[in-house]
Parts: C-alpha cells; structure tokens; sequence
C-alpha cells in the first residue's frame, strides 16, 4: 500500500511537472515574443530574416541551433566578431540587452519556436542563468 | 448595379494598397558622389558604441560607451573615468550623452544623460540628466549630481533619447523618447518622456518655460510629441534647437523645436509600424508641426551637427547626420529652408552613431564597432604628404 501511494505520488506530480512545463512553455513563447518585439525585432525583424551580411537571420539558422548555449551566451552577454550563418558571413556587434535570464529563456523559447523553426525543450532560466560568457 | 460595386472596388483598391505599404521615397534621393575628394583616419579606435563625445581640447575627447563607461582619450590613448551615475543598461539604453558646461574651462563641470533607477524600485528604468566635476587628476567625476529624473520607471528598452545641446541664452536643453509607450507618453505633458526639456545650467526649471504654471504639467517640459530624437544641435545662424528623430518605419524626422509647439507623434507620422502595420493615415493636424524634412526609407538617424568650418571645400553651412541603418554619413546641403540634396559621406564605414565637428573644425564620427574617426579632405592630405 506504502509502495502504490509512493508509485502514485511520484507519477501524479510527473504528469503535474510535465503539464506545469507545457503550459511554462506556451506562457514562455508567449512572454517572449513581447520581449523580441522589444529588443530584436528592429534589426532581426519580424519574420526572423534579418538583413542578408548585415543582421544574421534566425529563421532556420544553422548557427543558431548548432549550439544553443553559444545562442544563449550571444543573448545574455552580447557578442561580437565574425560568424558564419547559413553560409554568410556576418560581422557585426550585438551588445548586451540587459534582459533577466527568465527573459532570456522567453526570448530563447519564442526563437527557438518561430517562423517554422522548433525545438523540443523547454530553455529554463535555470539554464540561461548557468551559461558562462565565452569571454571570462 | 455590379459595375458601380465594380468601380468602386477600383477606386478603392489602389488606397488600399497604398496605405499598407511603405510611402514612395522622399526626395531629394540619396547621391552616391562619383568622386570622393575626403580621406578619413581612426583617432580612437576600438569601441563599441561611441553614444556621445566632447572635446575639451583639440587633441582631448570625452567619449561615452552605451554599455556605462566614460573614456578620456588623448591623442588615441583611453583612460576610464570612475564615479559614474549606476547605469541601467538595457534596450537602446545605457549611457547617453555627454557635454561640458559652456564654462567647463572655469568650472570642470560636465553633463551626462544615461538611463538609470534611481528609485532602486526594481521597475525598470528612466532617462536622467546629471551633472558632475570632472576631476582629472583621479580621473574621476566629483559632486555628481542628478538634475532631472524621468517618471515613472518602464522596463520597456526603446527610445530613451538623448542629447545635450545648449544656446546661446544660458538654456540647457535634452531629449526624452517616447520610451515605448507612445499612446501614453508624447501627447501627456503630465508626464515624462516624448518631449523636448529646457533647464537652466545648474538643473532649475527657466521661470519663462512654456508650460510653467499650469497645473500638473512637467514644468521642464519646451516642446512635445517626440518619438525619439537621438540628434541635436544649435544651429550657429538660425539661433533654433534642430533635431532629428527616429520615427517608426519610414518617418525618421528633422524638427526645428520651438517654444511650446507639438510635434504631432504619434496622432501624424509619415512613416507605418515597422511590422507593416498602419498607425495613422494622417501626415497634417492643426495645432501640429510639419517637420522640417522627413526620411522616407528611415535612415536610422543619429548625431547632428552643422559644420561652420572652411576646411571642407563646398561642405560649409551642411547639416551632417549619422545613418545606423545604412552605415554612412550623410550630408544634407540646405538651400531656401528645403533640404535640395543628400550625399553618402563614408558610405559602408558602419552603423554611425554621432557626429561633431571638433574645435579644429573637423568632422568627428563616432562609428559603432570601430571608433571615432577624424574626415580629412583630399586637398590637404596632398599637401601634407600623406
């Protein structure tokens, strides 16, 4: 009896924890694009496509998903320098927005979840707050 | 009866069509020159986003860096400034502008404008003027002092302004934008942000300021329904505040700003939503200001200044501007108050930020991402050999 009520808890707050984290998602993209809006869509624009050798595009970005902490990182500390994205070169600077790492992992979300790209977890702020900058 | 819903349509479908897109281009169109009589050289390299400079002499620069640093550069050699206001970085704000009092020789007083919370009320931020000493022997700034604090905070990251600009008068006078919140701020003057502010140097509000006395207004208030000017200048002949302002999509502005006077954002604009969308049909209003010129596609525009130097063959009396879009200089040659042509100077150079012209007569150009650079003509770099 003990074990069926520990087995229950234990799948009850799975099935709780993974609701709670759908619904963390959706409010996530939600709340994300309000902050992309904001912050990036002057230069990425609104469709993701950004601005050929100028502002690289996050629409199908090879870079953007070739490792999601360098992505994290260029959010959250800025970033500058030559990169590559599908094929193009771009060298531009991106400085620092001074989002909250709960805003980065939005704005990751909403990315991450746009304009025909998808991803299939969740960036927690938990995770935003635990990327180093690539500089120190 | 189809015909007359036929003809209708027709009549109707170009508008309709016309009002979701960008306005044609406004002219005169931009010139590429054929021939480029200007070389340029770097005088201080390695920054990032130079937002403000003044010289304190020919060969001394205080520059700012939006991400909250104040350099001291003399002949290319940086040195950091402590005792700054606590920046609040974030968005397009960070540390702004900066200016020396018109007798900083006497005095070492200069201003900065940055976005800060002062309240500490974990609200976001606000754009603030201060004043402080600039001690250079520690270089360090002594006796800061906050002169004007925007309300309330917003964490919203657009248009904080800024630039100081002074007059001939004894007036002190700087920029607040609209602070993305353009259905609230520019038409409010009970609150902050969208306008044109005068102060006296020391931070008091003029007693002759247009809106002194009148209930619940922002006495520091000179002129209102601003979106985002980021250029400023007194102009050396007409004795006027010229400015320039980002506007939304393809409604980038230059206003001359007069005592009082509404400047129509956001009720008349000729630009749209930069997602597409439309915010106003309207372009004419009583009781609004036409701008002095408008920039259909929006440049980005950034930094003004109004050369009075003989140095540049034909360049004298032109208004200079920064594009951050197109990444040049743009020269806008004014004849009969009509703007009659604009050329790219530096064209490719990068997102430029500010422009002044130095004490030597120089243009000076702050470009993102690279540094200031000092425009040379082409005349004299023959005869100096280089």
């Amino acid at each position: 009896m003990k074990l069926f009520l520990l087995g229950y808890s234990v799948a009850s707050a799975t099935i709780f924890f993974s609701i709670d984290q759908q619904k963390t998602l959706k409010q996530s993209i939600e709340d994300g694009k309000m902050i992309y809006t904001d912050f990036c869509l002057q230069c990425h624009l609104a469709d993701g496509q950004g601005v050929e050798g100028v502002f690289p595009p996050l629409a199908d970005a090879d870079y953007l998903f070739e490792d999601i902490n360098r992505s994290i990182a260029g959010i959250k500390y800025g970033m500058s320098g030559p990169i590559t994205v599908n094929d193009v070169l771009y060298d531009g600077l991106m400085t620092n927005q001074g989002l909250e790492d709960q805003e980065v992992a939005d704005v990751m979300n909403y990315i991450l979840n746009s304009w025909g790209n998808s991803f299939d977890e969740i960036i927690t702020s938990e995770r935003v707050k635990s990327v180093e900058s690539p500089n120190d | 009866m189809n015909y007359i819903l036929l003809s209708i349509f027709l009549l109707l479908s170009p508008c309709i069509l016309i009002y979701c897109q960008d306005r044609p281009d406004n002219p005169p169109i931009i010139e590429t020159p054929n021939e480029i009589d200007y070389l340029h050289e770097i005088v201080v390299d390695s920054l990032d986003i130079p937002w403000g400079m003044d010289f304190i002499s020919e060969n001394e620069l205080l520059i700012t860096e939006k991400k909250g640093e104040l350099i001291y550069a003399v002949d290319g050699s940086k040195t950091q400034i402590t005792n700054l206001p606590n920046v609040y970085v974030r968005g397009q704000g960070g540390l702004l502008d900066v200016a020396l009092h018109p007798e900083y020789e006497v005095n070492n007083i200069i201003y900065l404008v940055a976005s800060t919370n002062t309240e500490e009320d974990d609200k976001g931020g606000n754009t603030a003027l201060y004043s402080a000493v600039l001690n250079l022997q520690d270089f360090q700034l002594d006796d800061l002092t906050l002169l004007y604090k925007a309300t309330p905070n917003t964490n919203k990251g657009q248009h904080w302004g800024s630039r100081i600009v002074f007059d001939d008068q004894g007036y002190l006078y700087f920029a607040i934008g609209d602070r993305g919140q353009r259905d609230i701020t520019p038409q409010d003057l009970s609150t902050d942000g969208g306008k044109i502010y005068r102060l006296n140097l020391d931070g008091t509000i003029p007693s002759d300021n247009p809106f002194v006395g009148e209930p619940g207004v922002k006495e520091a208030i000179f002129s209102y329904g601003h979106r985002n000017p980021q250029g400023m200048i007194f102009h050396p002949e007409k004795k006027q505040l010229w400015l320039n302002e980002h506007g939304p999509r393809g409604g980038d502005e230059i206003n001359i700003s007069l005592k009082g006077r509404n400047y129509g954002w956001p009720e008349i604009t000729y630009g749209i939503n930069y997602s597409g969308t439309i915010i106003t049909n309207q372009t004419h209003k009583e009781g609004m200001e036409q701008p002095f010129y408008y920039w259909t596609p929006s440049i980005g525009p950034s930094g003004m200044a109004i050369l009075t130097s003989d140095i540049y063959p034909q360049w004298k009396g032109n208004i200079f501007v920064g594009s951050l879009r197109f990444e040049y200089l743009e020269r806008l040659v004014i004849e009969d108050d009509k703007v009659v042509k604009r050329e790219k100077i530096l064209d490719k150079i990068g997102r430029v930020r500010n422009v002044v012209e130095g004490p030597d007569g120089y243009l000076y150009v702050g470009v993102e991402n690279l540094g200031i650079v000092r425009i040379i003509p082409k005349n004299e770099t023959i005869s100096l050999g280089l």
